[in-house]
Order: C-alpha cells, then sequence, then structure tokens
C-alpha cells in the first residue's frame, strides 16, 4: 500500500520554518520572563547580526566555522556514522594549521601559507577521526564513544602541547606566540579594499570563500561521484552494499577522512583568520553545535549553509543582546538549545499535523489531476 | 449457501483512501457464520487494508460493518478483539523470549497478580487445545518451538481472547506442505465448532483446498464472490488480473553443457558458530536451471550469500565459472560479478534495492564502478540515467521513470528492476532467490519467461525458493536442503508435492534413494 506522499518542500522547507519559529515563540516566553520584550529582543538581535556592515561581517565570521563543523557532521551522516568528534578533529586541524602558520609562516606569504595550512590541517583532523573509524570498522566499537572520547584526548594533548611545547616562555597564557603578519588570512574588508570597495572592519576573512568551496565539494562528492554513490548505500541499506560488493571497512574509513578533515578546516577561519595563535579551546564548542548545523541543514550543504547563518545569527545577535540588556552571555546557549531542541530532537513532533493538514488542504486537487 | 443463514460478519460499502491512494472502493462482503472464506487479490488490491479495517487498525471513510448482526465500529484492535475478532498476523507478534503461555496471556493477564492469572490461564489454555487440537507445550520458549508451532500459538492467542472470527494472513507463507495440511486440519476442527475464518492469501491451491467461499479483489474493489467448488485457479488468477494468466510456463527441454557451477564439501560455520551449511556438493550445467527447495532457514541464504562471495566459505569449494572461491582464496560480490555471475538477491528491500535511492540509482548497484556508468571522477548521470531508462522501457518496469524513489514501485516492478540490471549485464551463471516473493501474478508470468529464457541461452540458473510450484514449474533438476545439508536431488519431472514435502522435513523416499521408478505423479 503507497502512502500518500507530500511534495518535497513541505519536509524540507516548511517543517524546519515552523519548528524554528516555534522555538523562538518559546523563547519570546523566556524573554518576557526576563522581563524583556521579546519584540525588543528580536529587533536588537537581527540589527546587530544583520542591521550593520560589522555585524554582518561578524555573523559570517561565526557561519564560516558553523559550515566547516556543520558539513563534518553532514557527511559522516551519510554513511549512517555519528560523528560527535568534530570538536576535537577541529582542535587537532588547529594544531595542523597553526604549526604551518607558526613554521612556514615566517618565511612565506599567506598565499602559499593558506594552500599548505588547508592540506596540513585536513591532514591533521582527518587523521584524528581515522582513530575511531579504524575501530569502528575493524573491531566493532561504536563511534559514537570513540570520537567522544577522543574530543577528550584533544583536549588534554593539546593542553599539553600548549603548555610544555607551543607556550612562549615569559607568559603565562596558554597559547602559542602570535604567527608571522604575513602568514595572516587577509580579512575579506582588505580583501575588497584591493578591488576600491570599502568594507567594515570585521573578522571576516577569506576562508568563507573555501567553505563555500567545501559546500560545492561535498555536494558533488556525496551526489556525484561513486565514493559518495557507495558512502550512501551503506548508510541507508549496508546489507545491499555488502551485496554490491561495497567494502563496508573501506567506506567508514574513507567517510570519517573527509568528516574529519572538513572539521579540521575550522581552525583555518579562527586560526589563520582571526586570533593568529593557538589558544586553549579556540573551539568553544562549534564542533559540537556543528551536529546541529547537520541536522537542521538535513545533511545536504545547501541546508547546512542556511543553518549556519541560522546559528551564526544567534551567535551574533546573542551577542550584541547580552550587550545591550546586559543579560548573561548564556543566554545565546539557551537561544541555540531551543533551536535545536524543536528542529533536531522534536524534528518529528509536527510532522504527521503538518502532511495532514497540507493532505487535507492539497489532496484533492491532486486526485482530480490524477 | 442459504440466504437465511446468519452472517458472522457483514460488511457494506467500505470505503478507504489514503491522500489520493483509493485503497478500498466501496466493497461489500457477507461471511456465513461457521465458514471458511478466502479473500484473495495481488499486492496492494486492498486485501490488508480491509483487514485492518476490520480489526481496528484503519476507520473506514464510509460504509458501516456488522458482525453477528450488531453494528460493529471498532476504534482499535480491543474494540475487535472484544467483539471477537482475533487476527493472526503473517509475521508473528510473539515475544520470543517468553513461555508459551506467557505470550497467550500478554496483554490479557487478569489482576496483578502474574502467578495468578497464569494459573488460570494454563487451565483455559489447555482446554482450548484438547477441544481444537492444538496442542502446543504450554511451558516451552516461543523462540525454540518450530515456525509451525509459533502459529499454533498465535492462534491459540486469538482463541483465549474469545475469538469467534479469525482473520488469517499469508498463513501458510512460512510452512512446510505438511505443516500447511496440519493447519488446515486444525481450521477444519474450528470450523466444525462454529468458528468463522477468513483467510487473506495469494496461493490459489491453498484457497481451493480450504475454504467455502473465496472473494476477490483488484485495485482496491472487490471483483467477485464465487462458490469454491464452482472454481478453478485458471478462473481465480483471471478474476485478480482481470485477464487470462499461464500459470504454468511451458520451460521445453534442458540442453545442458558444460558445468558453470561446482560446489564440493562447502560449508559453513556463522560467527555465533553454528554451521548454517553443511558439506554440500552439487554442480550446475550451463542451459539448466537446478532448483534448491527447502522451508525457508535451512541453509539457501548461505548458500546464495556463499555464491554470490558475500560470505566466505570455512571449507570445501566452489568453481563458478572456473574461477576458485575457497577459505584460502575468499571471493567478495565485486570479483564474483566480474567471474561474469549475476545474483538477484532472496530479498529485495535487504540486499536487492535501497528504498531511499531513486531507480537509476538502484539500477547501478553492484555495476556502479563499471566505466561505463562514470566519466574520469564524476558519475555519468546520463549514461547512468539512460542505460536505466532504456531497459525499464525494455523490461516494462512500471512507471519507467528512472529519477522515481525505488519504494514507490509495486513489488512486481521493484523485482524486474533487479532482474533487469542482474540479467542485462549477460552473465553466464545467474544465482536467483525468490524471484517471485511479493510479486502479483502477472509479474510472475514474465519473469518466469524471463528466467527460461536465460537458461535456453546457455546460463546456468540455480533458482532458490520456497514456493514449490516455482520450483517444480522452472526447475529441470531439484536439490532438496534441510537443516543446510542436501537431503538429495530429484528431476522435476519426478517430483511431485508429496516427495519434496517429504524431503523438506529430511526423510528421503524409498524408492528415490534406491533410483526405483517414482510412484507419485506430476502435478
Amino acid at each position: 500500500m503507497s502512502q500518500a506522499r507530500v511534495p518535497a518542500w513541505v519536509t524540507v522547507a516548511l517543517l524546519p520554518a515552523i519548528n524554528v519559529l516555534l522555538a523562538f515563540l518559546v523563547s519570546a516566553l523566556l524573554f518576557i520572563y526576563i522581563d524583556i520584550s521579546p519584540i525588543d529582543a528580536a529587533k536588537v538581535m537581527w540589527q546587530g547580526a544583520f542591521g550593520y556592515a560589522e555585524g554582518i561581517g561578524y555573523t559570517l565570521y561565526y557561519t564560516t566555522g558553523f559550515i566547516f563543523t556543520g558539513l563534518a557532521v553532514a557527511v559522516a551522516f551519510h554513511a549512517g556514522l555519528f560523528n560527535i568528534g568534530g570538536e576535537g578533529q577541529a582542535y587537532i586541524g588547529g594544531l595542523g594549521v597553526g604549526l604551518v602558520c607558526l613554521t612556514l609562516g615566517e618565511f612565506a606569504p599567506w598565499y602559499i601559507v593558506f594552500p599548505v595550512a588547508i592540506v596540513v590541517g585536513g591532514v591533521f583532523g582527518a587523521a584524528w577521526a581515522f582513530i575511531p573509524a579504524y575501530l569502528q570498522a575493524k573491531r566493532g566499537s561504536h563511534i559514537v564513544i570513540t570520537t567522544i572520547m577522543f574530543n577528550f584526548i584533544a583536549a588534554s594533548l593539546m593542553a599539553y602541547l600548549l603548555v610544555e611545547v607551543l607556550k612562549p616562555e615569559n607568559t603565562m597564557a596558554t597559547e602559542s606566540r602570535v604567527f608571522a603578519v604575513g602568514s595572516w588570512l587577509p580579512k575579506m574588508h582588505e580583501f575588497f579594499a584591493l578591488f576600491g570597495y570599502e568594507m567594515s572592519a570585521s573578522p571576516l576573512n577569506l576562508s568563507f570563500f573555501f567553505a563555500l568551496v567545501c559546500c560545492v565539494f561535498v555536494w558533488l562528492f556525496i551526489w556525484h561521484t561513486r565514493w559518495g554513490y557507495e558512502i550512501r548505500s551503506v548508510g541507508s541499506n549496508p546489507s545491499a552494499a555488502t551485496y554490491a560488493g561495497i567494502k563496508y571497512v573501506r567506506i567508514v574509513c574513507l567517510t570519517m577522512l573527509v568528516s574529519g578533515m572538513l572539521a579540521g578546516f575550522f581552525a583555518l577561519n579562527v586560526l589563520q583568520g582571526e586570533l593568529h595563535q593557538i589558544k586553549l579551546n579556540f573551539v568553544e564548542g562549534f564542533g559540537f553545535t556543528g551536529i546541529a548545523v547537520a541536522l537542521m541543514g538535513r545533511n545536504h550543504p545547501i541546508g547546512v549553509l542556511l543553518a549556519s547563518l541560522l546559528f551564526g545569527f544567534l551567535y551574533q545577535g546573542g551577542a550584541e543582546l547580552s550587550f545591550e540588556y546586559g543579560v548573561d552571555r548564556n543566554i545565546v546557549v539557551v537561544l541555540q538549545g531551543l533551536v535545536i531542541l524543536f528542529c533536531g530532537a522534536l524534528e518529528h513532533m509536527l510532522r504527521p499535523s503538518i502532511e495532514n493538514t497540507y493532505l487535507k488542504l492539497f489532496a484533492k486537487t491532486n486526485e482530480e489531476a490524477a | 449457501m442459504s440466504q437465511e443463514q446468519a452472517y458472522a460478519i457483514e460488511l457494506s460499502h467500505i470505503d478507504k483512501k489514503f491522500g489520493a491512494v483509493h485503497a478500498n472502493r466501496d466493497i461489500s462482503l457477507q461471511v456465513p457464520k461457521g465458514t471458511i472464506h478466502g479473500i484473495i487479490g495481488e499486492n496492494g488490491a486492498g486485501k490488508s487494508t480491509l483487514m485492518s479495517i476490520i480489526y481496528g487498525f484503519y476507520k473506514a471513510d464510509k460504509g458501516s460493518m456488522m458482525i453477528d448482526g450488531k453494528p460493529f465500529l471498532p476504534s482499535s484492535s480491543q474494540d475487535a478483539i472484544a467483539s471477537g475478532v482475533g487476527m493472526v498476523h503473517q509475521h508473528f507478534m510473539l515475544v520470543e523470549t517468553f513461555t508459551v503461555l506467557e505470550n497467550v496471556v500478554l496483554g490479557a493477564e487478569d489482576g496483578w497478580k502474574l502467578n495468578e492469572s497464569l494459573a488460570s490461564a494454563k487451565l483455559k489454555l489447555e482446554e482450548l487445545a484438547t477441544s481444537y487440537g492444538l496442542e502446543v507445550p504450554v511451558d516451552a520458549i516461543v523462540g525454540e518451538l518450530p515456525v509451525g508451532l509459533q502459529q499454533r500459538v498465535e492462534i491459540l492467542k486469538a482463541l483465549y481472547r474469545g475469538a469467534k472470527i479469525l482473520i488469517l494472513d499469508e498463513p501458510t507463507g512460512v510452512l512446510t506442505p505438511q505443516e500447511a495440511d496440519h493447519l488446515f486440519k486444525i481450521l477444519d476442527k474450528l470450523r466444525a465448532q462454529g468458528t468463522t475464518i477468513m483467510i487473506i492469501t495469494h496461493k490459489l491451491r491453498e484457497v481451493l483446498a480450504v475454504t467455502d467461499n473465496v472473494s476477490v479483489m483488484r485495485q482496491g474493489a472487490m471483483v467477485g464472490h464465487v462458490a469454491t467448488k464452482d472454481t478453478s485457479q485458471e478462473h481465480l488468477a483471471e478474476m485478480m488480473v482481470g485477464r487470462k494468466v499461464l500459470l504454468k510456463v511451458d520451460r521445453g527441454q534442458a540442453a545442458p553443457k558444460q558445468s558453470l557451477i561446482e560446489v564440493k564439501d562447502l560449508c559453513y560455520v556463522d560467527s555465533s558458530g553454528v554451521e548454517r551449511v553443511k558439506k554440500m556438493s552439487f554442480s550446475v550445467r550451463s542451459g539448466e536451471i537446478v532448483g534448491i527447495a527447502g522451508v525457508s532457514g535451512n541453509g539457501q541464504s548461505e548458500l546464495l550469500s556463499l555464491l554470490g562471495g558475500i560470505i566466505k566459505p570455512t571449507s570445501g569449494e566452489i568453481v563458478l565459472n572456473n574461477n576458485t572461491i575457497s577459505a584460502a582464496n575468499p571471493s567478495d560480490p565485486q570479483l564474483v560479478r566480474a567471474m561474469g555471475v549475476g545474483h538477484i538477491p532472496e530479498d529485495r528491500h535487504k540486499m536487492g534495492l535501497i528504498n531511499k535511492f531513486e531507480a537509476q540509482e538502484a539500477y547501478i548497484m553492484g555495476y556502479h564502478q563499471l566505466p561505463m556508468y562514470n566519466k574520469g571522477l564524476l558519475q555519468d548521470k546520463k549514461a547512468i540515467n539512460q542505460s536505466c531508462q532504456t531497459n525499464m522501457d525494455k523490461w516494462d518496469v512500471r512507471p519507467a521513470d528512472p529519477t522515481l524513489k525505488t519504494a514507490n514501485f509495486s513489488g512486481g516492478n521493484q523485482q524486474k528492476l533487479v532482474i533487469a540490471r542482474e540479467m542485462e549485464q549477460d552473465p553466464d551463471v545467474l544465482l536467483v532467490g525468490q524471484p517471485t516473493r511479493g510479486v502479483d501474478i502477472g509479474a510472475i508470468e514474465y519473469i518466469h519467461q524471463q528466467v527460461i529464457s536465460s537458461r535456453d541461452a546457455g546460463k546456468a540458473v540455480l533458482l532458490v525458493s520456497v514456493e514449490l510450484d516455482e520450483i517444480m514449474n522452472l526447475a529441470d533438476r531439484i536439490i532438496v536442503l534441510f537443516d543446510g545439508a542436501v537431503v538429495g536431488e530429484v528431476n522435476s519431472d519426478d517430483a511431485n508435492e508429496q516427495i519434496l514435502g517429504l524431503m523438506m522435513a529430511n526423510i528421503m523416499p524409498e524408492h528415490l534413494k534406491k533410483g526405483a521408478k517414482p510412484q507419485g505423479e506430476q502435478s
């Protein structure tokens, strides 16, 4: 018995939109509770994130980070793997990027350093993801557990390296020395100034373009190559994949290498683009939020891009909000949490009723057409 | 049937739509009390929907129902049970780790003290068991019972809840012919005691054997009611499909040549240490169809997986088209395909297709590495689309739309897609598992013809099926498996249902053992 179907846009666009709206409604109740007018709060957030050039720059800077970690989780999802380790992979990727900037950056300009940092950061992130992948494929250790563990190992390893190896003498802060100025990734406003466009200064840098390239890459890789085909086969029906001669071990490892590589790219934006030194905990939970980004974005690059923009907005708008009203900065985390709750955990809560409503409203016309 | 006789269940003008799908159209049905009533129809004809409406899973959009002349409007299966309707599902709803008694009582415990209700249930159960000939070991763990007995537990569950009307969904799908016969005897007894039984099935022979009346459904509508004694298989098939159907394809004489599949002392022990395939030896020659018969779960699936390179033999060897596969020299599905082997898997949902994929994506499964489907690093989407389109047209896969999701095709069309994929690569060896499982009669005819024509084109065909009719129709030689081992081999001209049935229960008939002339006639 074939079920009646609803068109794709209902599930892909309408449903997430309604879920986000619900999250905002509940956030509104929260604002009322802390004596802030929700409408004013929304205005402040919108103004802060999109209302002026610098704000937009910040929003897109955060968006860039979310794209990398979101894509990383999305790619793994296609093989049915839940990569919780984006946080650790991004952190270790940062080690790779940082080492390149600290060494090569001394005597090479950024346009030489950047490609090398892409390769090394990607390799470092991929390598960190490879170990859990291998353990999953060969030994059956569950990847969720191992990637979580590897986040802790990454944190300890980086803390050790920062304190014992990378920290310059005579400083108390757990951070490496600052990269040579020549190796810094140009900021977007600097880049556009070359062509005569004036933009306000913001941390937004060239890695944003690279993030967009990665979106295209993921789209091509997953839907237009035989490897992506094999990944999706393993993710949708492992026994059919085996029947088709697709090697599970190889695909799990390949998927996680690509996933870890994308997470590793995160450091390009934050380290080479903005901080210019390796700092303790520079990933700041972006790796975990990548899971929510991928969930919301339905593991599709366009969805990930849009979800990243939403989270970038929440991040930047929320920062402005706490500045304006003096509320705790963690209000952003609450907002994020609500969005994740409604779009991720409660994703299917409204689905049946929305689908039924749609069918009731539009099924008649379909039937007449049929 | 006299008109005055009271009806156990009466449906009038039942109508049900799922969105744009009209699952049941204006269905009326009357089932006289104390009779066995068959409901037949192809997949998607609306049988299951109708039964789900009676059982309270769905609510009809229009129409009414009566039980024993009283209006009946179930809003849940509890309501249906309370009104005396019981259902035995095709896939048993049993807790395998519970005992028979616990399973029967589950959900119908009275009071909160389990011990007391178990004790009283045991008495009642034993009473039921003796009066209907439904003996089961009450304290045995259900998972350890053979399927035939598990089914009895399901029937007992329904009777324990006071069922006066019993609905059986494809009850013989998992039974040997002997077990099926036993079930029919039980049904006879139930009928004699006044229980009304409705059987949903696609096996025409069984409908004729056991029912009093038959109702035929097609495309959601009831196309006819007939008394079983006035009809025949051909007639019923015609009603189901809406045109004349060849139930038996004329397969002609086989002309076997060199051997393309050689299996020697093949053993397979699975990961939990159970020996699934025991010292199997046989061969299949070019230009013949060898059928593997047996109750499902007796090593057929493992045999197909071994031949298809999916699992590795523990010992023994397989020679496929002059390539040797053994424990020391294992293979994989890609290599096996490269040896010229096509593999139509037993379960198209589990292995043959990926429901989420578009038809064209499913169409290249296993062959997605071929240069014809790739252009440098990227897939050649155009070539894939064209290849799929061409063969959907050729194999009459409907709708012939390569971008439609696999899940949205009917069973028959999904199967045609799988068969087209495997046969279009022109393999020398064809492994065919359950080619017509869940496939409508019209498509069965077509698929059978294709299997035979590939035999005539000189391919070696190994056919695994649990449908004896199919094996006897198609195979030139039949090998019967029991518990992972070969029981024996018969020429299909010498085979009949009794002989195969005995062999499936691991009894090799004496006259076949000694090479004596068979006494049974061909069915």
